[in-house]
Formats: structure tokens, C-alpha cells, sequence
């Protein structure tokens, strides 16, 4: 080698993993693309803001799982304990969005680190099944508790204060849909900055090489039950969402099937990559509209078939298929 | 006598009736070069489990540096100095060399844990972390996926990551495990060019590789220590060669 080109080669490296936190404009993309339904859309804003709740869902289920490498089908206990916290709030005379979503988070987060810290001692299939234990046993709570929840009912009169209180929550969703992707766009720095950061780095060794990240003296449990709140407070803060954005909550926001969808939207969209979620999320629930109009009765078979396709030829969902086109487009050239 | 830089009093480790480890007293001097040897099934690798405190032993103390942390964790044994290599590789195989190393140093470095910083602004602990592949040879490969490395690079990049925590204490299982007669005096030379400052030692089978780095030698057979020496006594005791080296009638 010429010793210039070892010069190149000294200080490349270290500056492609010093600079790669930097933002590609491709980021951006979706914040370009958050913008038009507000107009073009505006009878299916109720819809663009459960898809941007539900892409916030994703995110903070990509955190344990496509970083941590944590496996869980109760991530929806989370979401449904927001949901309910907010609605709960909201419905006996506080209806202040902010500060509802702020104890949505509270209560999640809180949750989600005594739950982690126990439940994550145990590995594999065990913590599988502790995690849905987890949500069967919340939404059966929630179920019991009439006086508090409205139970199988659902509660009702939920009743939200102007966002800041300047902007009414109108029946088009309007203001419900921005305030979703403001909600969004904060959350996404914040999951943008933890998966860049030093903390966020050690995540995938866990998810790499647990026996090695030991080795190293890495406080592998510590870390998990971190990130497993963190992402619990996400979710939360979704959950909480959805209630205040329509102002009402069932008991389906917390049950192993919402937390099995939101799996499946994930890995849909691609795992462990950040943007997974803002990509599998919109695929899935635009499809399911869809596929729910044109054959209302096998629908459900459509998406199943989806599923099973790109498990099967896309490993890696979507994202991963425009990396291997990306690749082949660049190998072809000269 | 000066403290050893690890010491091992009376260990014990029984799976219920199965004894892997019986009544071992072992003394790592510092600085030391030495050799655990034994044959397959002798307790080598459950030794170094034990010493690493991936295994808990039944009784017996473990000393790192005369202090006692046979009830200390992993992570804190590792943050005492005592830093190890697997017989089979253990790396993260979706990350790069560069990042593999880095999460080592990082994690040493006290830096691992910090979350609301970008990890690039830790820009000391990446060049520290390619120094040392440039020491072991292996700076070409730096962004290279670890699993797109051939396997004897593979196997320096299980010693970087122990040397990224500036070992004092280093427990090299079988170093050129798996690696082709001609790369493994790559490995080979820098296992002999470590720092005289780490005492280590070296779990091996390959016998030219131990009389090559050791200057001491422990055999354990069936969890027990049956001798230890230096190359020269082991090499000329008949116990060692009816047991270990099986040479019993055409010797």
C-alpha cells in the first residue's frame, strides 16, 4: 500500500464510526411526507393519526426488540396502560392533552421497569410467555375493573381540553392529527439520539452476542431493564394518544392480538433499523383498509399472505428488499 | 512471597454427582506465561468458567490481585482486570471489526453507559480501538462485518477485544482453535508479544504452542491437578505421558 493511501485508510475507519449518527436527508423523508394528507386527505386524517400512533408504537417496540434483541407479545400492555391513563384522566375531569400524556408515560414507564426487571431475568421461550402473561393479566384487570375502565364497554366521556389551550380537538381530526406527529417527530429524536448514542451501540452487542457483552463487563441485565422502560414509556405515550385523539378507549388496546399486529407491522417494515416502523406501519394499515373494502370477508387472509411472503423472500421487510435492490444497482455499475 | 496475580484455594465444582473441579490450588504469578494442559474432558474450560465467574463454584476461594471476588459478578471481575477469550468464538458478528473492538474499549472506558450523547463525540475510544487492530494486524478489515472475516482473523479479533480491556489478568482458551498450521503463527506472535505486564494463561491441546509461549505448566486431569512444572519437568514426567500424552507403550 502507498503511504498515502494508508493515510486515507488511518483515519477513514475511525471517522465512518465517528460520523454516523450524522443525518442522511433520506431521514427526512418521511417528515416531508407527514405534511400533504393534512390537505390532500383531510377525510382520512382520523386514519393518518392512527397510523402515526401506531408508527410510534412501532418505534419504541424496535427499541427492545431490533436493538435489544427482546423479544415480546406483550409490548401492548404498555400502550393499553397509557391508553387508559389518559382516557381515565380525561374522562373524570382533566382533559389537558400534555400533562395526560406526561402520566400515560409515568404510569407505563413505571410499570415497565418493575415488570422488566423481573421478567427479564429468564430468556427465550420464558420470557415470551412472561411478557404475554403480562398483557392477558392487564387486560383482564382492566376488564374486571368496571367502576374505573368501563370494562368490556369501553370508557366513555372523554372529554379533552384545547391542545395548549388554543387548539379544539375537531371532529375531522385536524388538530389531533398534528398533534400526533408532533408527538411523533419529538420521540423520533429522542429514539434517533438513544440508538446513536454509546448506550444505544451496546444494545446490539447485547442483541449480537449476549456471552461475549458479559465478558467485557458489560451490566447486561441493567441496560435491558433500561431500554425495556424506556420503550414502555414510548408506548405509553402512543397508547395515550390514541385515547386523547379519539376520545375513547377498549379494551382492544391492550390484548395479544394489538401486540402481535404491531410485531408484524415492525417486521414488516424491517427490524433493528429505525425506519422499519415508519414504513411498515403505513404498508400494513393502508393494505388492511384496503383489503377490508375490496373482499370485507377474506381480508384477513390477504394480510396473512403478505406476512408469509416476506418472511419467506424479504427477510429484513421492506427495508430490506430496497437495500438488495440498492446493492444490485450499485454492483452493475462499472 | 509476592501476591499472585490470580490464586485459586481449593476449588470445588460439582454438577450433583459429576465433579468437574476437585479440591484445584493454582497460583498465577504476575507477569506469569502459563500453560493449563490436560486432556479432553479434563475441566479446562469449566476452570476458566469458574475463574470468570460464569460458573459459581461449590466451595474454594478465587483471589484476583490478593483480593477476593469468588462472589463478585462478570462484569465485575472484568472491572477488576480480569479479561478472557472463548475456545469458540464469541463476537458480534452483525458489526464490524472496528465496532466490535469499540464496544469494548467503551465499556472499559466507563463510556458505554452514557445515553444522551452521540456516541462519536467519544471520538478518543474508536482511535484507541483501531489502534490496537493496528497493532494486531487486522486494521485492513476495520469496517469489515465480522462474519465477512476470515476465521483466523476472527480469532485476533477475540484477542482484541480482551486486550481492549487492559487486561492484568488474561485467560486465553485455546487461542488457535481451528485456525490452519500456517495463520496460526500470526496469533501465535502476538499472544508472544503481550505486554510482560499481563500474567496469562494459555489453555491449549497443541503441544508446540506450549512449549513455544509457557514457561510454566499446570496438567489437570478429571478436575484435579496432577502436577504442575516448568515445560521441562512436564515434558520428562512419566505421569504426564501415561495420562495426557498416552504414551505408555510406545514411548
Amino acid at each position: 500500500m502507498a503511504p498515502h493511501a494508508r493515510d486515507a485508510a488511518r483515519t477513514s475507519p475511525v471517522d465512518s464510526l465517528v460520523t454516523r449518527h450524522r443525518l442522511r436527508p433520506l431521514e427526512l423523508l418521511p417528515w416531508v411526507l407527514v405534511i400533504p394528507p393534512y390537505w390532500l386527505f383531510d377525510t382520512y386524517l382520523p386514519l393518518g393519526s392512527e397510523i402515526l400512533i401506531m408508527v410510534l408504537f412501532a418505534l419504541s417496540l424496535d427499541l427492545i426488540l431490533g436493538y435489544a434483541g427482546i423479544v415480546t407479545l406483550g409490548h401492548a400492555a404498555f400502550f393499553g396502560l397509557g391508553a387508559y391513563t389518559a382516557g381515565i384522566l380525561a374522562a373524570n375531569g382533566w382533559g389537558e392533552p400534555i400533562s395526560g400524556l406526561a402520566a400515560a408515560a409515568a404510569v407505563a414507564g413505571a410499570t415497565g421497569y418493575v415488570t422488566g426487571r423481573i421478567i427479564l431475568r429468564a430468556h427465550g421461550l420464558t420470557l415470551l410467555m412472561m411478557t404475554l402473561v403480562i398483557v392477558l393479566a392487564l387486560n383482564e384487570a382492566a376488564n374486571r375493573m368496571g367502576w374505573l375502565t368501563g370494562g368490556a364497554d369501553g370508557l366513555s366521556g372523554i372529554e379533552m381540553w384545547p391542545l395548549l389551550g388554543l387548539f379544539r380537538f375537531d371532529l375531522y381530526g385536524r388538530t389531533g392529527y398534528v398533534y400526533a406527529a408532533a408527538v411523533l417527530f419529538v420521540a423520533w429524536i429522542f429514539v434517533r439520539r438513544i440508538v446513536h448514542s454509546p448506550f444505544g451501540r451496546s444494545l446490539t452487542g447485547i442483541r449480537e452476542n449476549v456471552t461475549r457483552m458479559h465478558a467485557i463487563g458489560v451490566p447486561v441485565r441493567t441496560r435491558q431493564v433500561t431500554i425495556y422502560a424506556i420503550a414502555a414509556v414510548l408506548a405509553g405515550i402512543a397508547g395515550g394518544l390514541l385515547a386523547q385523539t379519539t376520545q375513547s378507549v377498549a379494551l382492544t388496546v391492550m390484548t395479544f392480538e394489538r401486540s402481535g399486529a404491531i410485531l408484524i407491522m415492525l417486521v414488516l417494515g424491517g427490524v433493528g433499523r429505525l425506519y422499519g416502523a415508519f414504513v411498515g406501519v403505513p404498508a400494513y394499515m393502508i393494505a388492511q383498509d384496503n383489503l377490508a373494502r375490496l373482499d370485507p370477508v377474506y381480508w384477513y387472509f390477504w394480510v396473512g399472505l403478505m406476512l408469509v411472503v416476506v418472511v419467506l423472500f424479504a427477510r429484513g421487510g421492506i427495508l430490506g428488499i430496497v437495500d438488495r435492490a440498492r446493492d444490485l444497482v450499485v454492483r452493475r455499475r462499472p | 512471597m509476592t501476591t499472585a496475580a490470580l490464586e485459586v484455594q481449593g476449588l470445588n465444582k460439582n454438577f450433583g454427582a459429576l465433579v468437574v473441579a476437585n479440591a484445584i490450588d493454582f497460583r498465577l504469578e504476575p507477569g506469569a506465561r502459563h500453560a493449563l494442559i490436560g486432556p479432553n474432558g479434563a475441566g479446562k474450560t469449566t476452570f476458566v468458567n469458574l475463574l470468570t465467574g460464569r460458573l459459581q463454584p461449590t466451595s474454594g476461594r478465587i483471589l484476583l490481585g490478593g483480593d477476593d471476588i469468588t462472589a463478585l459478578s462478570q462484569e465485575q471481575r472484568v472491572k477488576r482486570g480480569l479479561g478472557r477469550t472463548f475456545q469458540i468464538n464469541q463476537l458480534f458478528k452483525g458489526l464490524s471489526v472496528l465496532e466490535n473492538v469499540t464496544l469494548a474499549v467503551g465499556e472499559r472506558a466507563g463510556v458505554a453507559g452514557d445515553m444522551f450523547r452521540v456516541a462519536g463525540t467519544h471520538r478518543g475510544v474508536v482511535e484507541e480501538a483501531y489502534g490496537l487492530l493496528e497493532r494486531l494486524g487486522i486494521a485492513d478489515d476495520a469496517l469489515k462485518l465480522v462474519r465477512e472475516v476470515p476465521y483466523g482473523r476472527q480469532r485476533l479479533v477475540e484477542i482484541a477485544l480482551a486486550l481492549a480491556l487492559n487486561p492484568k489478568v488474561l485467560l486465553l482458551d485455546e487461542p488457535a482453535a481451528g485456525v490452519p498450521q500456517g495463520e496460526s503463527k500470526v496469533i501465535l506472535d502476538v499472544v508472544a508479544a503481550l505486554s510482560p505486564d499481563i500474567a496469562m494463561l494459555i489453555i491449549e491441546h497443541d503441544m508446540d504452542i506450549v512449549f513455544r509461549i509457557a514457561k510454566r505448566i499446570t496438567v489437570l486431569v478429571q478436575g484435579a491437578v496432577l502436577i504442575e512444572g516448568t515445560p521441562q519437568e512436564i515434558a520428562a514426567d512419566r505421569q504426564v505421558r501415561e495420562v495426557y500424552l498416552g504414551e505408555r507403550d510406545h514411548g
